[in-house]
């Protein structure tokens, strides 16, 4: 009788924490639902039918009709402007990724040095990235006009001729990239630096210190090796945005002068928002999203060679 | 140098004081000189909203204006309908700027507390959607919406941030999530708390800096976003305040130039994203700093 109560209440024990498990399980679940349900009805559910459309030609209002690899095949071989989109938005990316990267960093070094007032000077540095793009393009282009702009009154006073900056091929987008860097600088990017640097504890300085390290040993020897994480995280996340690269051009240039600044977005929010080609832009969207894949997939397979985990992973 | 501090502390005390005060100095002009040529522009969007017409084109240009025209606000305000795109504005932040964050929160918590099968592939789900560039989803997201009928309305702004809140916010809740011992939560489980109050009452409480960041940060995002309006809002009534913006843009031989009124427009459009950092600042650093971003 006593064994088989013991027993019996082992299998009840047994039971409550399956139960709770189970419990515990499905709770989980339930937190998760919100991106779960996004997740399907707004993303893989999306892409999927993308990548189906991007094997049609689909015009808006018609109905889909098959075209194999048409799409691709067109893009790679008679679409004039597909690879010059392309090189433009790869010249773009690999300008302003690293200028980028290295100012924000530059400036949270400034701003993480312990005196009074940096959150003044942060608020200063972050002023541009407030500013909205179609007013931050129009400030811009005046600043930049290459007659009676403030740059062209400066250039003149050291005897240079101003390029004419947007209104020409080969500065317009020299112009774009000055434009992301006044406003993304001092952005949410330095922010994520600023975090990093003050996430080094002081005893590693301290030690460093002790060692011998002077400033300029102190940030090559312990700066440096631990916010490479964040230096990746920036990368990363810098190239993924500035492939996509739209909204500045749109606004400021709309793609000139004489394609100049038609960018890889800009080629497909075009094809699909004003000639309504669903399926050819489907197809450009998915050869953009393998490109980003891949520059992405190369970035993490090279990390291991210079980013410093600090003895995670 | 470093032999000279042990063998004579208070000259080292010394140079080491010195040495700080000219670093502070050096860092003072350094951030003043920085930060005037990022405010530079900010600064002359205020100089010229108060300009007139024929100041904002005079060659030299000048940063103010001889007699500032205070009457160019309520003349951008009567131009176009200013006050109803500010108020458009207004409906879709509040629509979508508290679902991104109370369903980010919902499933961060579920990725830093729970343990079940898939979970780790779903993070690196979540980490991998913002590999894929929105050009993808946008296309099939628009006809989806198109055939909903919510084309013309605020839903596609809104109901997608009911959806987590996107992959940056997720990541950052939970990598601040983490931080958070579990004896917290175990101490108010034993107390009979059930996971829900757990989150409201331990994990919120403490993750104030990260949540704070992320309502800036989608503040922000929500507030000047461009694309989303543009693509499904046609209507000029409908415009959010950031696309209605493009109105006082100079289109040579259509309208007027009237870029000193896109420059009022765009300071009063700005104020509310200032106040809102320089108040939020300190949090939204410190939020950042403890979530410890590494990917």
């Amino acid at each position: 009788m006593g064994t088989r109560k013991i027993g019996s209440g082992q299998t009840a024990t047994r039971k409550a924490i399956f139960t709770a498990r189970r419990r515990h399980i499905l709770e989980g679940y339930l937190y998760l639902s919100p991106w779960l349900l996004g997740f399907v009805a707004l993303f893989a559910g999306p892409a999927a039918a993308s990548l189906a459309l991007s094997f049609t030609r689909y015009t808006v209002p018609s109905t889909p009709a098959f075209t194999g690899l048409g799409n691709y095949v067109e893009a790679l071989t008679a679409d004039p402007q597909f690879w010059p989109s392309l090189w433009k938005t790869l010249y773009y990316a690999g300008v302003s990724v690293p200028l980028g990267v290295a100012g924000s960093l530059g400036l949270a070094l400034f701003l993480n040095v312990k005196v009074k007032g940096t959150s003044f000077f942060r608020t200063l540095f972050f002023l541009p990235s407030l500013v909205p793009v179609v007013a931050a393009a129009v400030l811009w282009t005046w600043l930049l006009q290459p007659d009676w702009g403030l740059l062209a009154l400066l250039l003149s006073r050291i005897g240079i001729q101003s390029p004419r900056w947007f209104g020409s091929p080969e500065w317009a987008i020299p112009a774009l990239i000055g434009l992301a860097l006044w406003s993304s600088l001092g952005g949410s990017r330095m922010i994520i630096f600023l975090a990093g640097l003050q996430g080094v504890p002081d005893e590693l300085y301290d030690a460093a210190s002790i060692d011998g390290a002077g400033s300029w040993g102190r940030f090559r020897h312990v700066t440096v090796p631990m916010i490479t994480p964040t230096i990746f995280f920036n990368l990363v996340l810098g190239i993924i945005g500035a492939l996509q690269v739209f909204t500045p051009a749109f606004v400021s240039t709309g793609g000139g002068p004489a394609y100049a600044t038609w960018f890889y977005a800009l080629h497909i929010y075009k094809t699909a928002f004003q000639y309504f080609d669903m399926g050819y832009a489907s197809a450009l969207a998915w050869m953009l999203a393998v490109l980003i894949i891949f520059l992405t997939w190369v970035q993490f397979k090279t990390a291991g060679f210079w980013v410093y985990y600090g003895g995670e992973k | 140098m470093q032999g000279s501090v042990s063998a004579t502390p208070r000259i080292g005390a010394a140079q080491a004081t010195h040495r700080r005060a000219t670093l502070a100095v050096f860092t003072y002009v350094v951030l003043l000189g920085l930060g005037i040529a990022f405010a530079y522009p900010f600064l002359w969007t205020v100089g010229t909203s108060l300009k007139t017409q024929q100041e904002t084109y005079a060659f030299p240009p000048s940063l103010l204006p001889a007699v500032p025209q205070w009457g160019n606000y309520a003349e951008a305000w009567a131009a176009h309908p200013v006050g109803r795109w500010i108020l458009n504005s207004v409906i879709v932040v509040l629509g979508a700027l508290p679902g991104g964050i109370i369903t980010a929160t919902l499933v961060a918590y579920s990725f830093a507390r729970f343990d079940y099968p898939g979970r780790d592939v779903f993070f690196m789900v979540v980490l991998g959607t913002m590999m894929l560039p929105f050009e993808v989803t946008l296309i099939p997201q628009y006809l989806l919406f198109h055939r909903l009928g919510w084309v013309d309305t605020y839903l596609p702004l809104v109901v997608p941030s009911w959806a987590g809140g996107g992959a940056f916010a997720i990541f950052l809740l939970r990598q601040f999530f983490m931080t958070i011992p579990r004896e917290f939560d175990d101490a108010a489980l034993l107390d009979g708390a059930n996971s829900l109050q757990v989150l409201w009452w331990i994990i919120v409480p403490l993750s104030r800096p990260a949540l704070v960041a992320l309502f800036i940060l989608g503040f922000l995002g929500h507030w000047n976003d461009f694309l989303g309006p543009l693509v499904y809002l046609n209507k000029m009534g409908m415009f959010t305040i950031a696309v209605g913006l493009r109105f006082f843009q100079h289109f040579p031989e259509v309208i007027a130039k009237m870029e000193h009124l896109l420059m009022a427009v765009t300071v009063m459009m700005s104020l509310p994203s200032i106040v809102l950092f320089f108040v939020g600042q300190r949090f939204f650093v410190k939020g950042i700093v403890l979530s410890g971003l590494k990917l």
